[in-house]
């Protein structure tokens, strides 16, 4: 008797743990905010901060009471992607796979889904960009350009991406004529093309001209106990504009000491609309609390570990010193290779020379320049151009190529450029030097040219 | 009375079925009618191309060719990047692909633009063995229509290919001088049949 009771009491201890197990884990499914202890593996780079909300992704109906394998729709994907694709004039959209005559290509890859190439929690399986399948994936639909072009023969398979010659869905830069009409470039253009900033203008230009405000208009109280806030708001382009403490306080009781990032987004929507898709505000786009640099994977300074970010934490409150928010804002945070070797690069030098007045202004190359560029983007209903400064700082890193027209080509010649943006120990040491690594691209281009023209003039010579 | 009523309302489902049935079965008749159209897939298809070919035609002469001539835009492969109009080709290609997005379409047809002589040579990965025959009929005969079937997945489909011809400049220029011919394709001149216009319908 005392055997049997002694052998069931590992089976009524495995029940109750199971049960206790079960129960905590239909807790954190129905009831946890942080879902965290159920992901199914390492969540990818660009996913991470936000993978507590497991139903901003698996969004998906269910089918027949269950879940596709995934549970992810595209919408779910193009909900924070699609604005990146336009601009990128996306090389592969769904668009293009519908018709039936695809369906050769749909064989290989289902194109059609997002998550057949970008599937989560895959950290074994997860290549540059994402991607979680072979990276010779170009070859299902393409190896028949590698059988018909001569540059491209004996060329391998898994080539095209990594070689930094073709993107899946940015190539932008990358198309044979956009190459031709920049063969011979310089290392430095001898014309640097500047842009400033026009945010205020815009505003303005919407009919929110005002006169200047010269006299706060903030309680007595708040006004008395921070008379150095109202000095740094007096000289900036807010006063100059009429706007004044209320506007982004409020008024009477609903005055916040600390407004939020939507007080900002009044007059500023397309900027905290695209702050919101890159890494420093993606959390706050799906309701999460700020993101923190103690939640970052890049290195960064433990002493700024647990400040929040918003618009305040680059561009400080009052002062709104764009020349701050431009470098040091970064450099306050960021502790890797890229960032510190800042200060003792050939861009910091022009950089360094602007604030100086030394150098004429847009002339300097800051953080911001290249990873917070200004944009001319036109609504593709209305026509409207607007100027605005890309505020999702992640909008041209990855594939770097993005930085191509946007940013480099605004005084780099095209070779350097891609020779440049290739060579990633030039990258880690902020640009001091000279590429070591060389993008055959151009050499491709200048060989077919010569080809093309032997053709025109043996027609011509036929005729 | 309640009677004459029930036999009024039979007599008129009768009628309705009969007349319904035969409604079908008339347009069924023909093994190619799609499914619920009043027309043939053969029908559909030329009507459809009609349209395209009018539209094309507006767009390669009117737009494209009078505003090049007039030295006013050039088009180009590249338009986004270079701020220009589309080639008549990607005019036609991106009203193929904003078809293929609308959803519910009464009868779900789809179109293309194929040639045996392709400057995207994905393309020619594309044809099918019919769309290869219908593109060699319509060179053979310089311009007739060929019609066909063919099965897709698990859908069969009704396929008509309708010649495209050279009709401005900027289509016989582009191809003759594009980077991806091959030295045996062939020197296109005004009139000649460049490829074709395929049009595919889901039928049973």
């Amino acid at each position: 008797m005392s055997l049997f009771a002694a052998s069931k009491r590992p089976i009524w201890i495995w029940a109750g743990v199971t049960l206790l197990l079960a129960g905590y884990l239909t807790w954190v499914f129905f009831a946890k905010e942080d879902k965290r202890e159920l992901l199914p593996g390492i969540t990818t780079d660009g996913h991470h901060q936000i993978e507590q909300r497991c139903d901003v992704c698996h969004d998906s109906e269910p089918v027949d009471g269950l879940f596709t394998s995934s549970g992810v729709s595209n919408k779910a994907c193009m909900e924070c992607h699609k604005q990146d694709l336009e601009l990128a004039n996306d090389s592969h959209p769904v668009i293009k796979f519908r018709n039936p005559e695809n369906a050769i290509f749909l064989e290989h890859i289902k194109a059609t889904d997002c998550v057949t190439c970008h599937a989560e929690h895959l950290e074994d399986r997860t290549h540059p960009m994402a991607v979680t399948i072979p990276p010779d994936y170009c070859a299902h639909c393409h190896d028949v350009t590698l059988e018909h072009r001569e540059t491209h023969e004996g060329l391998a398979f898994n080539s095209c991406e990594t070689a930094g010659c073709h993107n899946f869905h940015d190539n932008l830069s990358l198309f044979e004529s956009f190459l031709s009409e920049h063969l011979a470039e310089p290392a430095v253009l001898p014309e640097p093309k500047r842009e400033l900033s026009k945010a205020v203008y815009r505003w303005i230009s919407a009919g929110n001209e005002r006169p200047p405000s010269t006299t706060p208009d903030a309680p007595a109280d708040r006004i008395a106990s921070a008379p150095e806030h109202v000095a740094d708001w007096a000289s900036t382009a807010h006063a100059a504009a009429g706007v004044n403490c209320s506007d982004c306080h409020g008024k009477g009781a609903a005055w916040q000491d600390k407004p939020a990032i939507e007080s900002c987004a009044t007059c500023h929507t397309l900027e905290t609309q695209d702050f919101r898709k890159g890494k420093h505000g993606m959390r706050l786009a799906v309701d999460l609390s700020p993101m923190e640099p103690s939640m970052a994977r890049l290195p960064m300074k433990p002493e700024m570990a647990h400040e929040s970010l918003d618009c305040t934490s680059c561009h400080g409150a009052h002062r709104f010193d764009r020349e701050y928010a431009a470098a040091e804002a970064c450099m306050q945070c960021h502790d890797d290779d890229h960032t510190n070797n800042f200060s003792a690069s050939p861009h910091f030098a022009l950089w360094n020379a602007e604030l100086n007045g030394k150098a004429p202004a847009g002339t300097g190359v800051s953080c911001a320049t290249c990873h917070l560029p200004r944009e001319t983007r036109t609504d593709s209903t209305s026509g409207t151009k607007v100027e605005v400064v890309q505020h999702n700082q992640n909008a041209n890193l990855h594939p770097n190529e993005k930085m191509y027209r946007g940013v480099c080509m605004n005084c780099h010649g095209l070779g350097f450029t891609m020779d440049s943006l290739a060579d990633r120990k030039l990258i880690e040491n902020n640009f001091n030097g000279k590429p070591e690594v060389h993008v055959e691209s151009l050499d491709w281009v200048r060989e077919v040219e010569e080809r093309r023209e032997a053709h025109r003039k043996k027609i011509e010579s036929s005729n | 009375m309640k009677n004459k009523i029930a036999k009024i309302g039979i007599a008129l489902a009768l009628a309705v079925a009969v007349v319904t049935t035969g409604s079908v079965l008339t347009s069924c008749s023909d093994s190619q009618a799609a499914a619920g159209a009043q027309f043939t897939p053969q029908q559909l298809a030329d009507s459809l191309y009609i349209v395209l070919k009018s539209d094309r035609k507006v767009y390669a002469r009117d737009i494209v060719t009078r505003l090049k001539s007039e030295g006013v835009i050039t088009p180009h492969e590249e338009w986004q990047a270079n701020k220009t109009l589309l080639l008549p080709a990607q005019m036609f290609r991106r009203g193929a692909e904003e078809v293929d997005l609308v959803p519910d379409k009464p009868v779900p047809f789809s179109y293309s633009l194929q040639s045996l002589w392709p400057l995207n040579y994905e393309n020619s990965m594309k044809q099918t063995p019919v769309v290869k025959e219908g593109l060699q009929h319509s060179i053979d005969t310089d311009g007739e229509n060929f019609y066909g079937e063919e099965t897709i997945g698990d859908q069969k489909y009704f396929i008509g290919i309708y010649p495209d011809k050279a009709v401005a400049a900027a289509c016989w220029e582009c191809h003759n001088d594009h980077e991806n011919r091959k030295d045996d394709y062939p020197e296109f001149k005004q009139g000649d049949v460049m490829g074709g216009v395929v049009i595919r319908i889901p039928v049973d």
